[in-house]
């Protein structure tokens, strides 16, 4: 049997970063920015907060590296699967 | 509580990947819906590529507050159901039954929401698959020039719609799960199914961050 210990993560202080991130979303999305600067940002900001809820809510930041491995097996393949449909543009 | 070291429970013999079997097999099921949203994000942002002119601004169809609260909401369950879940890692079953209740409620008034909102635009004509279907645009449900064009409806509801359907059916295993934990299921020993509809959970609440931004804000 293999038991593991580590600590709780601070789960309010990350729902509060979760949830300012949200509100700069917010307001972001509608400043007066090229399109493009808007995007890059928000999608920084959304990626910073999956990745917050992936850590730490579901506690992937404990898991054994294999696990790691799985869990990020499938991004190379999502960016391959959206770079081939962008080429068919 | 937010520092205390605490011990998960016994696992099973786990050879290989050092998890236990139902988590490896929720993180593989997890994989594989990586791969579905996926390719609907891949086939929208083609199609918004390729026919911007169906698209317009944040706000000017879709009820951003609205939405944004709704984000709020679901990030709150995904902190209740952590909450559930730490609550059992020590034992404490009437904890881990109040903060699944909460998860369930709050889980439940996405829904709700969502259909609050998919009333609100049907209403106003954003509607998917019409042939000569134009967005009006909020404030203005039937007069005003024409927005958007059917693409935009088209995939707004499919990658919703699907993300719903998952938080649909997250909440009816939360509520399978808290009928076990009110019947003594779950223990400081055996709680695997808690950390199981865990990992759903907060993975359709990522999905959701990710699908907020590209739907609605950019």
């Amino acid at each position: 049997m293999e038991e593991q210990e580590h600590a709780h993560p601070r789960y309010i202080l990350i729902w509060v970063v979760l949830l300012v991130l949200t509100l700069a979303e917010v307001g972001y999305a509608f400043m007066d920015l090229p399109k493009i600067w808007l995007a890059i940002g928000l999608i920084i900001m959304a990626v910073w907060k999956a990745l917050l809820v992936a850590l730490y809510y579901m506690h992937l930041i404990y898991e054994p590296k294999r696990l790691w491995v799985l869990a990020v097996s499938p991004l190379p393949l999502a960016v391959i699967l959206v770079l081939a449909v962008i080429t068919e543009f | 509580m937010s520092n205390a070291a605490v011990a998960t429970m016994e696992r099973k013999p786990m050879p290989g990947m050092k998890v236990y079997n139902k988590k490896l097999g929720m993180w593989v099921f997890l994989l594989s819906e990586v791969m579905f949203f996926t390719s609907l994000i891949g086939s929208y942002i083609i199609l918004r590529f390729a026919h911007p002119e169906h698209w317009t601004n944040p706000g000017v169809v879709l009820n951003v507050p609205l939405t944004a609260t709704n984000t709020f909401l679901l990030i709150c369950s995904s902190v209740t159901m952590v909450k559930a879940f730490a609550a059992i890692q020590q034992g404490d079953v009437t904890g881990l039954k109040r903060w699944l209740l909460a998860t369930i409620v709050i889980g439940a008034g996405f829904v709700g929401i969502q259909m609050v909102e998919y009333v609100a635009l049907s209403g106003e004509g954003f509607l998917p698959a019409l042939d000569a279907y134009h967005a009006v645009g909020r404030g203005n449900p039937h007069e005003g020039p024409s927005l958007g064009g059917p693409l935009y409806g088209a995939t707004f509801y499919a990658m919703t719609g699907f993300h719903g359907a998952h938080v649909s059916i997250g909440v009816l295993c939360l509520i399978f799960v808290y009928i076990q934990a009110v019947r003594g299921k779950y223990t400081l020993a055996d709680h695997e199914g808690v950390e199981i509809i865990g990992l759903y959970w907060h993975f359709v609440d990522l999905v959701w961050i990710i699908l907020f931004t590209i739907v609605y804000l950019i």
